[in-house]
């Protein structure tokens, strides 16, 4: 087992042609994701640190928790 | 061929193609260039079909691929209802597109070529097809040339719809997280290429980086193919230097020379406003002014009309158009043509109509799989600052004078019904 680095970033991204709306991300992670009227997905564009480690975890619930498997996680490690 | 005389292009006449004996005689050249990507680079030459892509670093992403089986394919979908140049091109020198094509195909290693072309313009489909035949009674080396007619939708010419209609599916545009991303057809990699571009590409393979810099500014060099239709008599594909002012392009397509407003760029460009007329037609000029070169489409809205009421049309004819698999796209779009149609009629429900357009074209804003969503906000928003009077006086129930008169100047296709969209 490794020692994950928790330097860098991370964004959710949504598949939007996969996307549904069912909603569940929003629920499961609602500082990362809104809803617009319609009921998809706004995802915060801007990267969220890997250090935030409460957000990194509701990520990973929301990518889990999608009906659709539309979301994923992009780490963009900082070099 | 003179290098500053300015058909290029169009040399000949449009309508009767050049056959090869004759293409061969008009664009004969000594010219042997020793690197082909390396004259590619130093023309400076960028994709004519919208986003103005340097041609030279795409065809060297796709030099670097592996495999023997890449392909080229050629765009002549014209998705752009109002755009008529790459017909026009095909019409006047189908063979200097070929030639191209194949010289692109030889860089990047390529053994087949396809050119695509909408199956609801039967005279293209004609003009290549027979170029295609002629080449083959000859027996001219080069790649295999194949025709394909895909069906026309607006987004069906998008590149990775178009890829994924020839891998045996829907026309439909594709996920593409990762840009640049190589498109593939059965899992081999595919160049694609504007018709124009391909042209200029030929034009460049017989004569050269230096020649074909002759025409054009440092950063846009070579000419460009317009289409300019609105407030004048017939539609005309004009073929201009990337330089000349707006003023001077409408003279010489002898259009409304004191128009309201000009669409720049196609149905996904955006609104100019006529003060801007002397502002130069190349993207360097037009970028600070939030519109673009784009298609090479420049619509002419007269003083008559109204651009609340043209934005609308075109709107509700992009939501029709959508391919439904975005949500913010499929539900978005109409979102954006009911608020839009509310502020035309200037109805009572208009005032909140005008608060919640700017709102939904930031929600909608970059969300969609291709950029479909993303062209029409740029309109809906362009209008939005040029038309900015007229919006409000709709808003406020007092619809301008323009809506009443019933006269229209940007040419949109008859809607079709959801069910009767085609899309493979």
């Amino acid at each position: 087992m490794g020692v994950r680095r928790r330097t860098g970033v991370f964004y959710l991204r949504v598949n939007p042609i996969l996307c549904d709306g069912f909603g569940h991300c929003h629920e499961l992670a609602p500082e990362l994701v809104n809803m617009d009227e319609w009921g998809y997905p706004i995802i915060e564009k801007e990267p969220t640190p890997l250090s935030n480690l409460a957000a990194l975890e509701s990520a990973r619930y929301a990518v889990r928790g999608c009906p659709r498997q539309a979301l994923r996680i992009e780490r963009v490690s900082e070099s | 061929m003179q290098a500053q005389a300015l058909p290029r292009l169009l040399f000949g006449n449009p309508g009767t193609p050049l056959t090869l004996g004759q293409h061969e005689a008009t664009f004969a050249s000594s010219y042997r260039a020793a690197s082909l990507l390396d004259e590619l680079e130093a023309s400076g030459l960028t994709g004519r079909g919208g986003a103005a892509f340097p041609t030279a670093r795409k065809a060297r992403l796709l030099r670097d691929q592996r495999g023997h089986n890449k392909v080229v394919v050629v765009n002549a979908m014209e998705g752009e209802p109002v755009s008529y140049k790459d017909s026009t091109l095909l019409g006047t020198n189908p063979h200097l597109v070929l030639d191209g094509a194949a010289i692109l195909a030889s860089i990047i290693g390529a053994k087949d070529v396809i050119i695509c072309v909408s199956r609801d313009n039967p005279t293209a489909v004609g003009h290549v097809q027979r170029a295609l035949d002629e080449r083959q009674r000859v027996g001219a080396r080069g790649p295999d040339f194949k025709l394909e007619t895909a069906p026309w939708r607006y987004v069906a010419g998008e590149e990775s719809a178009l890829v994924h209609w020839l891998d045996d599916n829907e026309s439909l545009p594709q996920y593409r997280p990762q840009r640049p991303s190589i498109l593939k057809i059965r899992h081999h990699a595919v160049l694609l290429d504007n018709v124009e571009t391909c042209a200029n590409v030929g034009l460049i393979g017989r004569f050269g980086a230096a020649w074909f810099r002759t025409l054009g500014t440092a950063v846009s060099s070579g000419s460009l193919l317009v289409t300019v239709t609105g407030a004048l008599e017939r539609a005309k594909v004009l073929e201009i230097l990337p330089g000349m002012t707006l003023r001077a392009i409408l003279n010489v397509a002898d259009a409304d020379a004191d128009p309201r407003a000009l669409l720049l760029g196609g149905y996904g460009g955006s609104w100019l406003d006529a003060v801007h007329l002397d502002t130069p037609y190349d993207n360097e000029s037009l970028t600070p002014l939030g519109a673009s070169v784009g298609a090479g489409i420049i619509v002419v809205l007269g003083r008559e009309g109204c651009g609340v009421v043209e934005t609308q049309r075109v709107v509700k004819w992009m939501a029709n158009e959508s391919a439904r698999q975005c949500g913010p796209c499929a539900f978005g779009l109409p979102a954006l043509s009911d608020d839009l149609v509310e502020l035309s009629t200037g109805s009572r429900a208009s005032a909140s109509a005008f608060t919640r357009l700017e709102h939904r074209c930031g929600v909608i804003d970059g969300r969609g799989a291709c950029h479909h969503p993303d062209g029409v906000v740029r309109l809906v928003r362009s209008a939005l600052r040029v038309f900015e009077q007229d919006f409000r006086s709709h808003a406020r129930g007092a619809p301008c004078d323009g809506s009443r008169s019933q006269k229209y100047f940007v040419n949109v296709p008859k809607l079709e019904r959801e069910h009767e969209l085609i899309w493979e």
